[in-house]
């Protein structure tokens, strides 16, 4: 399987609010709120960190689920985050502190 | 307010957030505006290492969306290292309140780079010769103007600040238009601030009740004009328990020396964040505390107003008439142009007004010596 590698866009503007994110699009300014098992991919992606280690050693021991389904859910959740410019993908390690290119209002 | 940030501002409030805080960066402009509020000279701004301190104060304090304003905020050499840390190290959601004279294709460029939510804009009129005369520097409109469309061209979101006064009553249709032309959005306020040191005088500047009622009545502005001016219904127990604005309820204000207020526009000094922490303000300051409990039940004159339920009262302004808890004569004047029904405090003025200037003719018996007595 692939590795996939998550980092946190700099470019939005987030905040923890009794235990869950609140993020900004820096995109278009779209405000979103993400429960506790994003808010830990959210924390968790570092860019150096891969998923299926954030879904083993994070969101696995805090929440009682099958690695094979977390992992099918939290690629999902990654890639709707990404979707919408919160969090970066990739196969390989993102240096943190890049923003994604081309992103305008 | 859109319904998840009115469920974020709700969750802020019960857990006691500062969610949003107005930092002025400085009070030093280079403009002078006419109705101007402030006073321009340094007393004492805090330093880049202060800031940047008090930015880590409120993070770790929760606070989301940080509005640097001023004075003119880019008279900060350091302006853009303060915004890149607030933006990028400590995330925050960031607006920008100037009049964005020093704005050219590299300081847009710049912004654009760093990410901020918006940038608010002064604009008193799409006239040079009125805006001019109000900001008292000649060539403003144009500077600002464009630094609106450089702003535009790199996708960031611009909003015109349109404070409606006699000067410039006529232009706010001119000021919308341009706006639309250039795809931006548009405020009009027509209140105007008494001076930091409580001088009123510039309050003259504001527009008569007979104007304002014909601002009021503007569709183009309002929308539904039978809509926007209609008395609202009397509160009932639980408006009455509603707060009146979200000042240190879920939002305060710091000034460039680190006093930090209520509001901006609530000059009730409550800490000073270069010796105390953000958040022993925040939670502990016994007058931010005074200003969190009331409730507009606790009013008085406006419990008893039938303006009580749409009334846009400030409680900053009520306290700089003298009286936290009091009407904002403002208020209630704008209550009274859009409705044509005067607030209680308005009647209550009439009738202390009317035993002043009351005059009793006397008998004879007793005029004469008075009389006779001057002569």
């Amino acid at each position: 399987m692939t590795k996939l590698y998550v980092a946190r866009n700099p470019r939005v503007a987030a905040r923890s609010l009794d235990g869950e994110m609140m993020i900004m699009s820096g995109r278009d300014s779209t405000l979103f709120t993400l429960n506790k098992t994003a808010t830990i991919l959210w924390q968790s992606a570092d860019g150096s960190t891969t998923l299926d280690e954030i879904v083993k050693l994070r969101i696995c021991t805090e929440f009682e689920v099958e690695p094979a389904e977390a992992m099918q859910d939290a690629e999902n959740l990654a890639r709707e985050l990404a979707g919408h410019g919160i969090l970066q993908i990739s196969e390989a390690p993102i240096p943190q502190g890049k923003a994604v290119a081309g992103e305008t209002r | 307010m859109s319904g998840l940030l009115e469920e974020l501002t709700a969750k802020a409030l019960k857990k006691n957030v500062p969610l949003c805080v107005q930092m002025d960066l400085t009070y030093r402009c280079n403009e002078r505006c006419v109705h101007c509020y402030l006073d321009h000279d340094d007393h004492g701004e805090m330093t880049t290492a202060e800031i940047k301190r008090v930015i880590d104060e409120m993070a770790d304090a929760g606070v989301f969306v940080l509005t640097f304003s001023g004075g003119e905020i880019l008279l900060r050499k350091d302006f853009f290292e303060i915004l890149e840390y607030a933006r990028l190290e400590r995330q925050f959601c960031v607006k920008l309140k100037t009049n964005a004279i020093m704005i050219r294709e590299h300081e847009a460029a710049r912004l654009r780079e760093i990410g901020v939510e918006s940038i608010q804009i002064s604009i008193y009129s799409h006239r040079p010769e009125v805006h001019d005369a109000i900001t008292l520097v000649p060539g403003s409109l144009k500077r600002s103007i464009d630094a609106a469309r450089f702003l535009k061209s790199q996708g960031l979101r611009v909003i015109f600040a349109n404070v409606l006064m006699i000067q410039n009553l006529q232009d706010y249709k001119g000021v919308r238009a341009l706006a639309e032309e250039l795809g931006i959005e548009c405020t009009l306020d027509p209140t105007v601030t008494p001076m930091m040191d409580g001088n009123r005088s510039v309050l003259n500047l504001g527009v008569d009740h007979k104007s304002l009622r014909e601002v009021f009545r503007d569709e183009n502005l309002v929308g539904n004009v039978d809509e926007f001016c209609a008395i609202a219904d009397p509160a009932d127990e639980d408006s009455l328990a509603a707060l009146p604005c979200s000042a240190s309820h879920t939002a305060c204000y710091i000034s460039p020396y680190g006093d930090v207020f209520p509001c901006v526009q609530f000059p009730l000094p409550t800490g000073n964040v270069r010796t105390q922490k953000f958040l022993d303000i925040w939670r502990h300051s016994d007058r931010m505390n005074e200003v969190r409990s009331i409730r507009l039940k606790d009013l008085t004159t406006c419990t008893s107003c039938s303006h009580v339920g749409s009334c846009t009262r400030c409680p900053g302004l009520a306290f700089m008439e003298g009286n936290m808890r009091g009407p904002s004569s403002q208020d209630c004047d704008k209550s009274f142009a859009r409705t044509g029904v005067p607030s209680a405090n308005m009647l209550a003025k009439s009738r202390a007004a009317a035993n002043l200037v009351q005059i009793r003719i006397l008998p004879p018996s007793v005029t004469a010596p008075v009389a006779g007595a001057l002569a």
